[in-house]
C-alpha cells in the first residue's frame, strides 16, 4: 500500500522565485562568427597553422630587408656558400643570398596564392550566384558550360595558357584563374540553391528587393562559411602549381624569385653536394601548404553544424 | 541508368571537342614562327616546310585538317624531328606511364586504405596522429621535391635503389613511391572520416549487439560501405597522377610521356603539345566518365537522375 504523503498548508504557498531570473541570460550571447571563432581556437593544429601564415606574410613583407642584400645581386666569388653569420641561409650558384630570395619569394609565390583564389572568388561567386538566383534554363547552361570546362585537366590548361602568354607574375595568375573558378562556383551556386527556399529570402523578395541585393545581403554572408574553406585551401593549390610551372620552365623569370624557381634553380646544385639549396624552398613550401591545409581543415570543422555542441 | 549513361558520354565528347579546338587555338595564337629557331634557310626549305605542316593554309582548313586526321587517330609530325610522328612518341612513351602510373595507384589505394582505417580504429592514439601527420606531409610536399629527397638519400646516400632511368623493376620503385604519395595522403585521409562516419552507424551497432566478431564487423561491415566515397575522388586522384607523371618522368628519366610532353614543351614542339595534351584529356575524360558510371553501379543507393526508380 502506498503511504500517502502528509500535506500542510505552507506546501501550497506561491513560490517567490521572480520569473524573469529564470530568464535571464547569463552568458553574453555569440554572434555566428565568434562562435566559430571560439570552436576553432580550441583546434590546436588549426592554430598552429594559423600562426604559421601569420608569421609566413609577416616575413613576406619584412624579410628582403633584414640583411641588407638584394634578391638579385649577384657575387660570383661567393658562389654556394653554407648558411653563416653573413649570408644565414647561404648564396646560390649565382652568389645570391638566399635568405633575401628566400622571403622575396615568399612574397611572390604567397602573392600569386592569394590572388588567384581572390580571383577565383570573385567569378565564382558571380557566376554560381547568379546561376543559383536565376535558375532554370540559365541555370542549365550556365552549369553545363562551367561542366565541360571543368573536366579539362586544370594543370594541362595552365600549362597551355602558360606557353603562350608571355612569362610573368601576371600570366601565372591568369593562367590559374581562367579555369580555377569552376570550383567555387559549383559550390556557391549549390548553396545558393539551398538557402533560395529559405523563408528569409521569399520575404526579402516579397519587399522587393532586388536579385544583386538578395546576393550581397543574403546569399554570400551565408556562403561565406564554406566559401571561406574553399579560399584557403585554394591558396596552397595555386602556390603548388606555381613551383610545378618554375619546374617545367614556365615559372617567373629571372632575377625575380618564387619558392618554385628556387627549387628548380637548386636542382641544379644537387649534383656537386649543395642538398641544402633545395630544403630551403621545399621546406617553405611544405610548411605553407601544412599551414593552410590544416588552417582550412580546421576552419572546415569549426564551421560544421553537425559538430557543433 | 541507360540515359544517364547516354548524356555523360556526350557530354564527354563535347568536352574533349571544346579541349581539341581550345588547344588547338591555343597552339595556333603563339606568335611568331615556329622554325624562327632554325637559323636562317633557303625560301624552298622554308616553303615546304610551311606546307609539310600545313601552316600555308588559312586556319579553319588546319582546324578542319587536324580534325580529320584526329579521327583517323593521327597526332601529326612532330616539328623537331619530322621523321618521328606524335603516334611514335604516344606508342613508345604511354606504355611506360601506363606501368608507373598503375604502379603509383596500387601502392596508393593499398597503403591509403591501410592507414585511413587504422587511424580510424585507434582515433585520437599514437597510431591515428602518426597516420594522419603522414598524411598531411604527403599532401604538403611537392612531388619533385620529393623525388629529389628519395633519390639522394636512397640512391645516392644508401644505394638502396637504381638513381635513375627505367630499366628493371629496381628502377621503378622510387618513382612509383614519389608518384603514389599524395593520393596516398588524400586517400588515407578521406578514408578515416568515412570510416569514423560509418562506424557511428546503426547497422554497425546491429552488427556489433548481434555479436559479431571485431574482425567480421571492420571487414565485412565498415570498410566496404566506407570504401565507396574513395571510388568518387579515384577520377581526380587518377588526373593527379597523370600530371604528377609529367615531373617524376622528367626527374627520373624515365622515357614515358610525361617526359615526352616536358621536352616538347621546353622545345616548343606544338605538335607533340597539342597531340599529348589531347591524348591526355581524352584519357582522363575516359577514366572519369567509367569511375562516375562504376560509382552508380556499386552503389544503389545513388539516385541517378532520369533513372529508374
Amino acid at each position: 500500500m502506498n503511504k500517502k504523503p502528509k500535506l500542510t498548508k505552507d506546501m501550497f504557498l506561491p513560490v517567490d522565485n521572480d520569473f524573469k531570473e529564470a530568464e535571464k541570460i547569463a552568458r553574453p550571447s555569440l554572434s555566428y562568427w565568434a562562435d566559430v571563432w571560439i570552436r576553432l581556437r580550441e583546434n590546436r593544429l588549426a592554430m598552429i597553422g594559423l600562426i604559421t601564415i601569420i608569421v609566413l606574410i609577416i616575413m613576406a613583407i619584412i624579410g628582403p630587408y633584414l640583411n641588407g642584400y638584394t634578391f638579385y645581386e649577384q657575387d660570383f666569388t661567393k658562389k654556394n656558400l653554407r648558411p653563416n653569420a653573413e649570408h644565414w641561409f647561404g648564396t646560390d650558384s649565382s652568389g645570391r643570398d638566399l635568405f633575401t630570395r628566400a622571403w622575396y619569394g615568399a612574397r611572390i609565390s604567397l602573392f600569386i596564392g592569394f590572388m588567384a583564389a581572390f580571383i577565383d572568388f570573385v567569378i565564382g561567386v558571380f557566376y554560381g550566384g547568379i546561376s543559383g538566383i536565376r535558375g532554370g534554363k540559365t541555370d542549365n547552361i550556365m552549369m553545363r558550360i562551367a561542366e565541360v570546362l571543368y573536366a579539362i585537366p586544370f594543370l594541362l590548361m595552365v600549362i597551355l595558357i602558360m606557353i603562350v602568354l608571355e612569362r610573368g607574375l601576371w600570366s601565372i595568375i591568369i593562367a590559374m584563374s581562367i579555369t580555377g573558378w569552376i570550383q567555387m562556383a559549383r559550390l556557391v551556386r549549390g548553396q545558393v540553391l539551398q538557402l533560395k527556399e529559405n523563408e528569409f529570402v521569399q520575404a526579402a523578395t516579397a519587399m522587393g528587393a532586388s536579385t544583386s541585393w538578395i546576393l550581397r545581403k543574403h546569399m554570400i554572408p551565408n556562403t561565406m562559411g564554406p566559401i571561406l574553406v574553399n579560399i584557403t585551401l585554394s591558396v596552397p593549390t595555386a602556390i603548388f602549381v606555381e613551383a610545378t610551372l618554375s619546374f617545367l620552365g614556365l615559372g617567373i623569370p629571372a632575377p625575380q624569385a618564387s619558392w618554385g624557381t628556387m627549387a628548380s634553380d637548386a636542382l641544379g646544385s644537387i649534383l656537386i653536394g649543395n642538398f641544402y639549396q633545395l630544403m630551403i624552398p621545399a621546406a617553405l613550401i611544405s610548411l605553407t601548404m601544412f599551414a593552410f591545409n590544416v588552417f582550412g581543415d580546421g576552419l572546415r570543422d569549426a564551421l560544421d553544424p553537425k559538430l557543433r555542441k | 541508368m541507360f540515359n544517364y549513361s547516354l548524356k555523360r558520354i556526350c557530354l564527354a565528347l563535347v568536352t574533349l571537342w571544346v579541349i581539341i579546338t581550345l588547344t588547338f587555338l591555343l597552339m595556333h595564337s603563339i606568335p611568331g614562327n615556329p622554325f624562327a629557331q632554325e637559323g636562317s634557310m633557303p625560301k624552298a626549305v622554308y616553303d615546304n616546310l610551311q606546307s609539310y605542316y600545313n601552316l600555308d593554309k588559312p586556319l579553319l582548313t588546319q582546324y578542319g585538317l587536324y580534325l580529320q586526321s584526329l579521327l583517323q587517330l593521327d597526332f601529326g609530325p612532330s616539328l623537331k624531328s619530322s621523321s618521328i610522328s606524335v603516334n611514335d612518341y604516344i606508342k613508345n612513351g604511354f606504355p611506360i606511364s601506363l606501368h608507373l602510373g598503375a604502379q603509383a595507384m596500387v601502392i596508393a589505394i593499398t597503403f591509403g586504405l591501410i592507414f585511413g582505417v587504422i587511424a580510424s580504429l585507434n582515433r585520437n592514439k599514437w597510431p591515428d596522429y602518426v597516420a594522419m601527420v603522414l598524411a598531411i606531409i604527403g599532401i604538403s610536399v611537392p612531388n619533385f621535391i620529393l623525388a629529389t629527397i628519395l633519390i639522394n638519400y636512397l640512391a645516392v646516400e644508401w644505394q638502396l635503389f637504381p638513381v635513375a632511368t627505367w630499366k628493371s623493376w629496381s628502377h621503378t620503385v622510387l618513382p612509383s613511391i614519389a608518384l603514389a604519395m599524395m593520393p596516398m595522403a588524400y586517400i588515407a585521409r578521406l578514408m578515416r572520416s568515412s570510416m569514423l562516419e560509418v562506424l557511428s552507424q546503426d547497422y554497425i551497432l546491429t552488427a556489433k549487439s548481434k555479436g559479431l566478431s571485431r574482425y567480421s564487423v571492420i571487414f565485412k561491415h565498415a570498410i566496404r560501405n566506407a570504401m565507396l566515397p574513395i571510388v568518387t575522388v579515384l577520377g581526380i586522384l587518377i588526373a593527379n597522377l597523370v600530371t604528377g607523371s609529367f615531373i617524376i618522368e622528367s626527374i627520373f628519366g624515365i622515357p614515358g610521356m610525361g617526359e615526352m610532353f616536358v621536352k616538347g614543351i621546353f622545345n616548343r614542339d606544338y605538335p607533340v603539345i597539342l597531340g599529348s595534351t589531347i591524348f591526355y584529356s581524352a584519357i582522363l575524360i575516359f577514366l572519369i566518365l567509367i569511375v562516375d558510371l562504376a560509382y552508380t553501379w556499386i552503389d544503389p543507393r545513388i539516385k541517378v537522375p532520369g533513372g529508374r526508380k
